[in-house]
């Protein structure tokens, strides 16, 4: 038996929906600059160097790669998905925030960080990528741009928490909506995530960049900058999961399959997310081995979360086929609506997303990483995942998103299906090449087009990558000049304005255990799990510090 | 936590989801078991703790000072490889093939990479340690060894070789 979770409730003010608005605002903005970077790189592996010609602009290689990955996978991600988690934990819990003005200062201490990280960005001053390893120095505005945006999705998430808190008073024993719900959480294990970048920056990065102190730990800043380094992409990750849960089965014509396996896996991802950060500093030098095996194991762990998502989200998209007749072992996959940019978007998403858990597993080994590691294999993996599974998931959602916050008609929905199709077989020719050089040896972050060791064998790749890479930006401008011309265009009638999808479970919720819907036990074993698995070799790298590596510029 | 009247609580969970978690789970324990097999049994390696350096007077005595290869034991070797922007010191490696080489990579500014071709041999360079890992070269030809983390603007250029030959070919001329 079935029984209505959300489907009628809380229409969002328009101050709500102008809000929510500006934080996407600034997320597609972000990911235009960001993303205009990345062909840039991609011809340079095939020897056309376009940089010369940008020379006032941007620099150099290492420039256009520090903003590429600064604005696409940090930028991008956390505006969105604070932007989102606005509208699931209004749209969810059926209720205003509880204290609009914390959200308020969080999303402006976002903004100033944002302009603040971007001057020295800009003008060269932060050539340091997007993980601005020690001691390699950035300005100090960098540092403190950074904290600031992280800050300010802390602070956004006390607007969160503060809200789910008020719910739960008013409704004891109902459980949570499964969008609120999982929102709040992805919060939550934020807040507990970037504890080690925040530790990073605030103890060494800060003082050391305003001249403070000398010299860094280069070793101990690696560690904390992995503590916060790999859960950062399950936090890109939930909320694509959220809306492949929670509303994809809904505008697919169907429901959600599991509800109480939909929060296991959740919690999970709370439980997991972060005890695994050593698998990044397997080459690392002092790091004892037996405690990267005990996070390579630790790691592997976080597959299973995914393999129940995979699981969950297939039948629920089945079952929605299937209402609409699709018949067959997977021949229902062709009754999905498919002309729906914003559920063949996320359909195709998902479908790169499983070569990129397979490749994941492959990062996580102990053993066969040290192929892969430091090579263009890594980054061939995260344009899959984070490029590709989150990026090409939040495209689809901001399809039927813009148009609700705006009240408009979404521009041209054939373009816009065709530019889902555009980022797929434009990731399809990159990302497999990437891969393939990484398996060769080729390393990454370097501009392969200049570099004395590449032997010819590359080429045929190194020019798939540029291929790739020209595709994914006629893809990029696609997508900014659909949001460009919904957001600019005319107000729609209301009932051509989409609404937020929201699936029904196909259980009822109520239905689900108490376990399963409570955040203290789950916090608590988070923690405790970090303490165990993070706790000795932290501990005794801080007590070793030795700050003797002095600023390069 | 009370309940609204009438639902009983349960996972429900599908047969065919529950076969999924189990076959997940196997998989994830055999994997497991694969990599414990290769690090423990098989002699597996990745870098680990060693002596800790200062980067700043690393050169200024032994053995730093004097990198480059060195014979410990007939067909064993050591190798002290100097990262800097943007050369390794030195920039060529020679040993006879069938060698088991020990090499130890340490910077003295910021961090690098160090991977050779072919091999396993794959280590990040942090200021303040030492990078160690032991490789035995079965076959002759030449192993490129490259920078593979961002260093600076010269990065793309930072490479040496690894030259594996015969015994008594070459080599000491």
């Amino acid at each position: 038996m079935t029984v209505p979770l959300v489907t009628t409730g809380y229409e969002l003010a328009g101050t709500e929906k102008r809000f929510i608005g500006w934080h996407i605002l600034v997320a597609v903005s972000a990911l235009f600059v960001g993303s205009l970077m990345g062909p840039l790189q991609s011809f340079e592996f095939s020897g056309l160097d376009l940089y010369r010609y940008l020379d006032p602009i941007i620099k150099d290689y290492y420039q256009g790669l520090t903003l590429h990955g600064v604005l696409n996978a940090l930028v991008w991600t956390t505006f969105f998905i604070v932007g989102f988690t606005n509208l699931t934990t209004l749209k969810g819990l059926r209720r205003p925030l509880s204290h609009p003005m914390v959200n308020k200062v969080g999303f402006w201490t976002m903004v100033v960080g944002l302009v603040m990280t971007a001057v020295p960005l800009l003008s060269g001053a932060a050539t340091v990528l997007y993980t601005f390893y020690p001691p390699l120095q950035a300005s100090w505005a960098f540092y403190l741009g950074l904290t600031l945006v992280v800050v300010g999705s802390w602070i956004e998430g006390y607007g969160f928490f503060l809200t789910y808190r008020a719910w739960r008073k008013d409704n004891p024993g109902v459980r949570s909506p499964f969008i609120a719900f999982a929102g709040v959480l992805n919060m939550a294990m934020w807040q507990i995530a970037t504890l080690g970048v925040a530790a990073e920056i605030l103890s060494m990065l800060l003082p050391w960049s305003l001249g403070l102190i000398d010299a860094t730990d280069p070793e101990l800043a690696r560690t904390y900058f992995w503590f916060t380094g790999h859960p950062l992409v399950y936090f890109w990750l939930l909320p694509a999961y959220i809306s492949w849960y929670g509303m994809l089965p809904k505008q697919a014509g169907g429901k959600l399959f599991s509800d109480s396996l939909a929060r296991l896996s959740f919690w999970m991802f709370l439980l997991v997310s972060i005890p695994v950060g050593f698998h990044h500093q397997f080459v690392d030098p002092g790091i004892p081995q037996v405690w990267k095996w005990i996070h390579s194991g630790l790691t592997y762990s976080v597959f299973f979360p995914s393999m129940l998502t995979a699981f969950t989200v297939i039948a629920s998209l089945e079952y929605a086929a299937k209402q609409r007749g699709g018949t067959g072992l997977v021949g229902w996959v062709r009754a999905l609506p498919w002309n729906d940019p914003s559920v063949s978007a996320q359909l195709l998403a998902g479908i790169l997303f499983m070569f990129g858990g397979i490749g994941g597993l492959v990062n996580a080994s102990y053993s066969i990483n040290t192929v892969v590691h430091n090579t263009t294999w890594v980054p061939g993996h995260f344009h899959l995942t984070v490029a590709t599974a989150v990026t090409l998931s939040f495209i689809g959602i901001s399809y039927w998103m813009v148009p609700y916050l705006t009240g408009k008609r979404l521009h041209s929905p054939r373009l816009a299906v065709i530019q889902g199709w555009t980022w797929f077989v434009g990731m399809i020719i990159f990302s497999n090449a990437m891969h393939v050089l990484g398996l060769l040896g080729a390393p990454r972050r370097t501009p392969l087009g200049q570099a004395p060791y590449v032997p010819e064998e590359w080429s045929g790749h190194l020019l798939r990558v540029s291929i790739g890479g020209g595709i994914l930006l006629v893809a990029v401008l696609m997508y900014v000049w659909i949001m460009f011309k919904t957001a600019t265009g005319p107000k729609a009638d209301a009932s051509d304005v989409p609404e937020v999808p929201i699936a029904e479970s196909l259980r009822d919720p109520q239905a689900t255990p108490a376990w399963l819907d409570s955040f203290k036990p789950w916090l608590i074993g988070a923690v405790a799990l970090i303490v165990l698995a993070y706790g000795p070799q932290l501990v005794k790298q801080i007590l070793d510090m030795q700050l003797n590596a002095p600023g390069v510029p | 936590m009370t309940h609204e009247a009438g639902t009983k609580e349960s996972m429900g969970v599908d047969p065919f989801e529950r076969n999924w978690m189990i076959i997940s789970v196997i998989l994830l324990v055999v994997f497991f078991a694969l990599i414990t097999v290769a690090g423990f049994a098989l002699g597996f390696q990745v870098p680990g703790v060693e002596t800790r350096v200062d980067p700043e007077t690393l050169t200024d005595s032994l053995p730093w000072s004097e990198p480059g290869v060195r014979e410990l034991a007939p067909g064993r070797y050591e190798a002290y490889v100097v990262a800097s922007q943007f050369t390794f010191d030195p920039r060529e490696i020679e040993v006879p093939v069938g060698s088991e080489v020990t090499i130890y990579v340490a910077s003295t500014d910021v961090q690098h990479g160090f991977k050779i071709q072919d091999t396993n041999v794959n280590m990040q360079i942090v200021p303040g340690h030492v990078s160690k890992l032991t490789f035995t070269f079965d076959e002759v030809g030449e192993y490129p060894y490259i920078c593979t983390e961002f260093c600076g603007l010269g990065h793309a250029a930072m490479f040496g070789t690894v030259r594996v030959v015969q015994p008594g070919a070459g080599g000491e001329s």
